[in-house]
């Protein structure tokens, strides 16, 4: 049994390929944190994966992680916070939601979209 | 008139099962496993491709759960075909080994909550076994640990990591009595586990947004603790929605972490909130919802309210239900058996058992690989106090639980690098300094309790510089290199290397030792039907079967031999006695060669000091003599009987069996028995010499009663009286006749 789904040398976010990883590497200084981070590419092919393995909801999470990478670990933790119940109101959610879409996150915003619409009409906006 | 309950009823109550609490089931407060009345009816209705009715709720009434798995959450394509097949159908579909798993998932993915639930709820004990063994998604077996402690010392933690992963755990799950310890926490286990193994997927689970932050720096490589719950109510209580979950869902993998949520019977009812519906139907929502934001997998069967579960009638055969319902619907499942449910051994081992048989992606969502008392989540169903236990029923069993016994020198080396693996990046990042004692302790501590005194503050500014620094694995990995701990500096860059392939955010995903991923893409289980699906090969086979407290009979001679004495050297072929006076106390072919010591730990030469001094004490004279043709009792003292001059004789073997013969009576009968030689005392033997020296003299012996020992000493015994009785058997001689034994030094 094969442990790799594919033997491609995936580069980090950066740019920089996984094989350059290496202890020396992280011991002179030379690594970044991107160098750390999965590329939204990589991401992008899991969900291919996950959908002929029978689970396009994975599939479609991963897609949405593969715009998440744009953004950075604030930025991230501050949109979970505004997606939390009775932080937004539908408004405000609703801006979000074309802001991120103006920015290429289109999965994310779209997640926000319907999040906003919810939370009108169930009460958990703010 | 109440008249006191009767002694066995009393009796009864003082047993520790009566400790439990149990509920009659309340469909008001949820207490219910499978089926309230006001459970809905299942059932689906889509328009134009949208889910307009869904369980009986039409769309206007959605409530935030209904409407993000009628959304997002149910394969519409498949949907009339699942729905259209009755519960009975599709319940043998997901049993019938000739079903492929494949087609479960297929069907199961255009169901309903309510259609799943109905479904799985017919499913008997057995019938749970055998749909676990073929829906889980992965292949091999595997299993998670808890390694925590009430100081959050890094150096226990890290010596906890290390052994936990040579233990063969893929996931550590760490969490803190003191949060602002979170780091420190994460870090110690990251680099213990590295010490332990390759490829331990590390989880430090406290509240959401810092768990990510810990994630995103490299600190830990999963996260699970990432509630749903089954109403809406209990959702927002708990602070989130569906669609803040799936956006948390995504966000994890955006770093390339694994996650999992977590759900579980019985949480909506120990929150009030329950809402008249049985546990499994919330449950079912959960894991539709799971399925819907995306989860590559759920961590359920009851969690942390298991015990409430456990209350109610069928409560844990539910629990187990739950782990199934997550397979069915593709998913990984992580499956409870995290809190310790009874106070009962019998009834904790009754809840987890069937699950290890079956087998599961992880059988414990964290077995707790430290002391009761030292878990920071609550004592788990199993802790290091049941690891022995555990280990022993994999063997007994033959099945692949996670785990294989690590030899005792391993045991301290792991401990050890992984202690000073620790000591040694704190004081190189600065974080602390660590005392060579302190080293010594944390590896040779069977918990926390073992530590003496400790500095909890240097714990705290450890975990706040780890924070202030923005300290991440990169780091990590140079101070461990730096330090000379080039390997496991390899090993947690492999980790760090791995989420650049993402191969990892799969189903069910864990890195083998050689970091390959072990996945439902993978390592897909193919299960169906004898002969298929996963065995430990020979080779694992032979791990789990070695557990460090079987012997051979080569261990036992070799025990034997380390008491080895010369006295009862062969002084001659044995003469029958003429003296009315003489008895003849007749031993076993191994006794003085390959046997010195008697089950009951009594050296041979003490025994037959006893037996002589008995004989002494009412007149008579005893000689020992070996006979070398067998090693039936009966025969030996029926022959010692025949070689002495009274006719008397003492049979004895060397396990310590005893008997008193008469040189007329037939091989199988006696006068006096002692069958328990684990529990023969120096006295009891006095005694059976006293009364052969009474029959012998034709007086009236004093009865001996065998004595009673209420523990399962044919357990603790029989294997080591099969390795004396085929020691005894190399001893024979059928060509050696019996020998006389000299009694200088016996005395």
């Amino acid at each position: 049994m094969s442990g790799s789904t594919d033997a491609v040398d995936r580069p980090a976010l950066s740019g920089r390929p996984a094989s350059e990883l290496t202890v020396e590497a992280a011991r002179s200084g030379e690594l970044g944190f991107d160098d750390t981070r999965v590329h939204p590419e990589t991401l992008l092919h899991q969900a291919e994966v996950a959908e002929r393995h029978a689970n396009p909801q994975l599939a479609e999470n991963l897609r949405r992680a593969a715009e998440m990478t744009r953004l950075d670990d604030d930025e991230v933790l501050a949109l979970y916070e505004a997606l939390r119940p009775h932080r937004r109101t539908p408004d405000e959610l609703t801006q979000l939601a074309a802001s991120l879409e103006e920015r290429g996150l289109v999965r994310c915003a779209a997640l926000v979209a319907e999040a906003a619409a919810v939370y009108a009409r169930r009460g958990l906006a703010r | 008139m109440s008249a006191e309950r009767v002694g066995r009823l009393r009796f009864m109550d003082a047993q520790r099962v009566n400790l439990d609490g149990f509920a009659t089931e309340d469909v008001e407060l949820g207490l219910v496993a499978f089926a309230s009345p006001f459970d809905p009816e299942p059932g689906l209705e889509v328009e134009g491709g949208r889910v307009v009715v869904l369980d009986g709720v039409p769309e206007a009434d959605f409530d935030a759960l209904d409407e993000f798995i009628a959304r997002h959450g149910i394969d519409l394509e498949v949907a009339a075909e699942a729905m259209g097949l009755t519960d009975l159908a599709l319940a043998r579909l997901v049993v019938d080994p000739s079903v492929p798993r494949a087609e479960v998932v297929r069907l199961a993915a255009g169901t309903t909550p309510a259609k799943l639930a109905r479904v799985l709820a017919l499913l008997r004990p057995a019938e749970l076994v055998l749909a676990m063994t073929k829906l889980r998604a992965r292949r091999t077996p595997s299993n998670q640990a808890h390694v925590t402690n009430r100081l959050d010392d890094p150096l226990l933690l890290a010596a906890d990591a290390a052994m936990a992963a040579a233990y063969g755990f893929r996931e550590i799950e760490t969490t803190v009595p003191v949060l602002a310890d979170a780091p420190s926490n994460a870090l110690a286990c990251l680099i213990g586990s590295a010490a332990g193994a390759p490829g331990v997927l590390i989880q430090c689970s406290v509240e959401e947004a810092l768990e990510l932050q810990l994630g995103m720096r490299g600190l830990t490589s999963y996260a699970e603790t990432i509630s749903l719950y089954g109403t809406e109510q209990v959702f927002v209580d708990g602070d989130d929605t569906p669609w803040s979950k799936a956006f948390l869902t995504s966000a994890y993998a955006s770093r390339g972490m694994k996650m999992r949520v977590s759900s579980g019977g019985g949480a909506e009812a120990l929150m009030a909130g329950a809402e008249r519906k049985s546990m499994f139907y919330l449950e079912a929502r959960c894991v539709a919802l799971a399925r819907a934001i995306g989860a590559q997998g759920v961590q359920n069967g009851g969690i942390d309210a298991a015990s409430v579960a456990g209350s109610v009638p069928r409560g844990v055969r539910s629990l187990m239900a739950e782990n199934v319902m997550v397979m069915a619907r593709n998913l990984e499942s992580c499956s409870g058996n995290d809190a310790l449910m009874s106070e009962s051994d019998m009834r904790r081992t009754s809840r987890t058992l069937p699950i290890v048989l079956a087998g599961s992606d992880f059988a414990f969502s964290g077995f707790g690989f430290i002391q009761r008392y030292d878990n920071m989540f609550g004592p788990s169903n199993f802790n290091a106090e049941d690891l022995d236990d555990y280990l022993i029923m994999q063997r007994d069993w033959g099945i692949d639980g996670g785990l294989s016994t690590v030899d005792d020198d391993r045991v301290a080396s792991v401990r050890r690098q992984g202690a000073e693996a620790c000591r040694a990046v704190y004081r190189h990042l600065g974080l602390a300094d660590f005392t060579d004692q302190q080293v010594e302790r944390a590896v040779d501590a069977a918990g926390s309790k073992d530590l003496g005194e400790t500095d909890t503050l240097a714990v705290l500014s450890a975990a706040r510089a780890i924070s202030d620094t923005g300290l991440g694995v990169l780091d990590v990995v140079a101070a461990l290199a730096e330090t000379g701990f080039g390997e496991e500096a390899e090993r947690v860059l492999a980790l760090a290397r791995a989420r650049l392939s993402g191969d990892y955010l799969q189903t069910a995903a864990i890195f083998d030792e050689s970091m390959g991923v072990l996945s439902l893409v993978t390592d897909p289980n193919d299960y169906a039907g004898p002969g298929t699906g996963y065995e430990p090969g020979p080779e694992r086979q032979l791990r789990i079967d070695a557990v460090r407290q079987a012997r051979s009979v080569e261990d036992r001679r070799a025990e034997q031999a380390g008491q080895a004495s010369d006295l009862l050297a062969p002084l001659g072929p044995a003469e029958p006695g003429q003296d009315p006076r003489d008895v003849v106390i007749g031993v076993s072919p191994a006794v003085g060669r390959q046997i010195f010591v008697t089950l009951s730990g009594q050296p041979v030469l003490d025994v037959l000091a006893e037996l002589l001094a008995g004989l002494e004490e009412e007149g008579c004279t005893g000689r020992v003599v070996r006979f070398n043709d067998t090693v039936d009792l009966g025969r030996i003292g029926l022959a010692a009987a025949r070689l002495s001059g009274s006719g008397i004789g003492i049979g004895l073997q060397g396990k310590g069996t005893a008997l008193i013969h008469r040189r007329d009576l037939p091989p199988l009968a006696n006068l006096e028995l002692y069958s328990t030689a684990p529990v023969v005392t120096p006295a009891l033997y006095r005694l059976l010499g006293a009364n052969a020296g009474r029959h012998a003299k034709g007086a009236t012996p004093d009865p001996a009663r065998n004595p009673y020992t209420d523990e399962a000493i044919e357990a603790r015994y029989h294997t080591t009286v099969i390795a004396l009785v085929a020691l005894e058997r190399r001893c024979v001689d059928p060509g050696l006749g019996p020998e006389e034994l000299s009694l200088e030094g016996v005395r």
